[in-house]
């Protein structure tokens, strides 16, 4: 697509080599590579108004605190937030999950209750509620797939019931690439009198997201080390702080504190200013372009590379088989007899970049009788080209260790 | 470094067909390596009697790399006096992580020394090393 092309250009990685040949970078589902335009603005903060925000009654301290509120401003501006005190910025998505964990999680539940979340989720919207289940004594229950990959609604409609009071759920699967009806399941966990916490690291840089969601930056082509928690005001207010220290308190006394407002109650110690910098323009950027075209290069390439993929006979495919229409830019699969390490080096040596293992998803991977899977993983910037390399070095695989064809 | 030299016909043997990858009866201690972040996984046993590992094998999944290595380990150790096996583990891995390069010195690793080329990989060390961390851990409780 001539869009791809058109942004390409603003990539400066996406232009060096990689083992001498140019990169075919399939790991989006990861991080993202950086425009040009987020990289100047992190530059750009460090090189000209580096200063710690919130403190000093200086120009350069006011200058980092302007950046840093602005950077909260469009942020709750870009999921359709009500007010930027709603927005909490984290390290990352797991680090928001956890504040939810533990302030929240530990704060509210107990023995008898019971905390739903799905057998798709990343370890950071897995683990930290295993440990609330474990700390308070309430029972974690998991919401299961159908044939094609999607969410078993019949387990959405009984799993969920009048004991739960917490549902976790992620808005994309970071390896079947399945965009999930967290509209349904927020609705249906709120009928019950739970909460609802959606995991928005594979979705909010790929489509347009109508908040209640949480949100890891550099997914977005946003510096690594930014991650935004977004939650209803009134939920926060009544949450206990989560990391204590400087900037998130009121008065400190010998014995005692009192807690700051939101949202800096959540944020203690010295923020990523320079990330919420480059949050920003990374913002600005996708705002600039728009989720339609997003979607529409991403709904281009997985079109493109599927019926490909289908033809070759050694190749396994997951969550590809969907029948409804939520198929995002993840595709997983496998080459028959071949580990997931062994194809990514492979596809390393041509210059192709897709991830191996099990993608923070072991359960996922269990319940799918899967040891690891390879995925690729696409984003605006890729090209019909990127796809064609790929196949043409997933067909060389079995022949390097040795397989017939 | 070329995929010919981390895949070479030797690895591909091995790791197609593990000669030695099947339970063992009369095992005297069995140990699990793993990587967590592959999801490589092998369970090692060993059968050491009189200060000798009579017999091992092993049994798990895994990358071509990790599998290979595994069986010619295997291969290796069988018959050596445990303090041989443990010293010979301690050689692969310090070839692995670059610390041994001479080749006289390398050369009683015999076909394992064909994963040399691992060493200038380090996405794929951990893949490597996998069996011969478990089978000096395995060892080290023995002697204990």
């Amino acid at each position: 697509m001539a869009d791809a092309q058109e942004f390409l250009k603003d990539f400066p990685l996406l232009h060096t080599e990689m083992n001498g040949r140019p990169i075919a970078y399939l790991d989006n589902g990861a991080t993202t590579q950086k425009p040009e335009q987020v990289i100047k603005a992190i530059c750009g903060y460090y090189g000209g108004c580096n200063a710690n925000p919130h403190r000093g009654a200086y120009a350069l301290s006011v200058e980092a605190t302007e950046i840093y509120e602005n950077a909260r401003k469009r942020t709750a501006a870009f999921i359709g937030a009500k007010r930027p005190e709603e927005i909490i910025f984290t390290k990352n998505a797991t680090e928001a999950l956890n504040l939810i964990a533990y302030s929240y999680g530990l704060t509210n539940l107990k023995q008898g209750d019971e905390i739903v979340i799905t057998i798709a989720e990343h370890h950071s919207n897995l683990v930290p509620w295993q440990h609330v289940a474990h700390a308070t004594g309430a029972a974690l229950k998991y919401i299961y797939l159908e044939q094609d990959g999607n969410l078993s609604d019949e387990d959405i409609e009984t799993k969920i019931t009048e004991r739960t009071k917490l549902v976790a759920c992620t808005q994309v699967s970071n390896v079947l690439g399945l965009k999930n009806d967290v509209k349904k399941i927020a609705a249906k966990a709120h009928s019950v009198g739970a909460v609802c916490v959606v995991d928005g690291s594979q979705s909010v840089a790929h489509q347009k997201v109508d908040v209640r969601d949480i949100d890891a930056g550099h997914k977005m082509l946003s510096p690594m080390g930014i991650g935004v928690l977004y939650g209803k005001y009134d939920l926060l207010d009544a949450m206990p702080p989560f990391l204590m220290g400087g900037d998130m308190i009121e008065y400190v006394e010998e014995q005692q504190t009192t807690f700051a407002e939101l949202p800096a109650k959540f944020e203690a110690g010295t923020q990523n200013v320079g990330g919420a910098a480059g949050l920003t323009a990374a913002i600005d950027y996708l705002t600039g372009i728009g989720f339609d075209r997003i979607e529409a290069i991403e709904k281009d390439l997985v079109d493109y590379a599927l019926p490909q993929l289908r033809e070759l006979p050694f190749i396994e495919l997951y969550g590809c088989d969907t029948k409804r229409d939520n198929k995002t830019g993840i595709i997983a699969f496998n080459v028959k007899d071949v580990h997931p390490h062994d194809v990514a080096t492979i596809l390393d040596s041509t210059g192709v970049a897709v991830r191996a293992g099990h993608h923070c998803a072991q359960p996922l991977h269990k319940y799918l009788g899967l040891n690891a899977s390879c995925r690729a993983s696409f984003y605006l910037y890729n090209t019909r080209e990127d796809v064609d390399r790929w196949i043409a070095a997933l067909k060389k695989v079995r022949e390097v260790l040795g397989y017939g064809a | 470094m070329g995929l010919e030299d981390i895949y070479t016909e030797l690895v591909s043997e091995h790791s197609r067909n593990p000669e030695h990858r099947h339970a063992l009866p009369g095992a005297t201690c069995s140990l699990k390596g793993h990587n967590p972040s592959c999801g490589d996984e092998i369970t090692l046993q060993l059968k050491v009697k009189d200060g000798v590992v009579e017999d091992a094998a092993f049994t798990g999944v895994g990358c071509a790399i990790s599998q290979a290595s595994t069986d010619m380990m295997v291969d290796l150790i069988r018959g050596k006096r445990t303090e041989e096996a443990r010293a010979l583990a301690q050689k692969f891995i310090g070839m692995i992580k670059g610390e041994i390069t001479d080749e006289a010195e390398l050369e009683d690793l015999d076909e394992a020394l064909s994963l040399q080329g691992v060493s200038h990989m380090p996405a794929r060390v951990k893949c490597a090393v996998l069996a011969w961390h478990t089978l000096d851990e395995a060892l080290k409780e023995q002697g204990k």
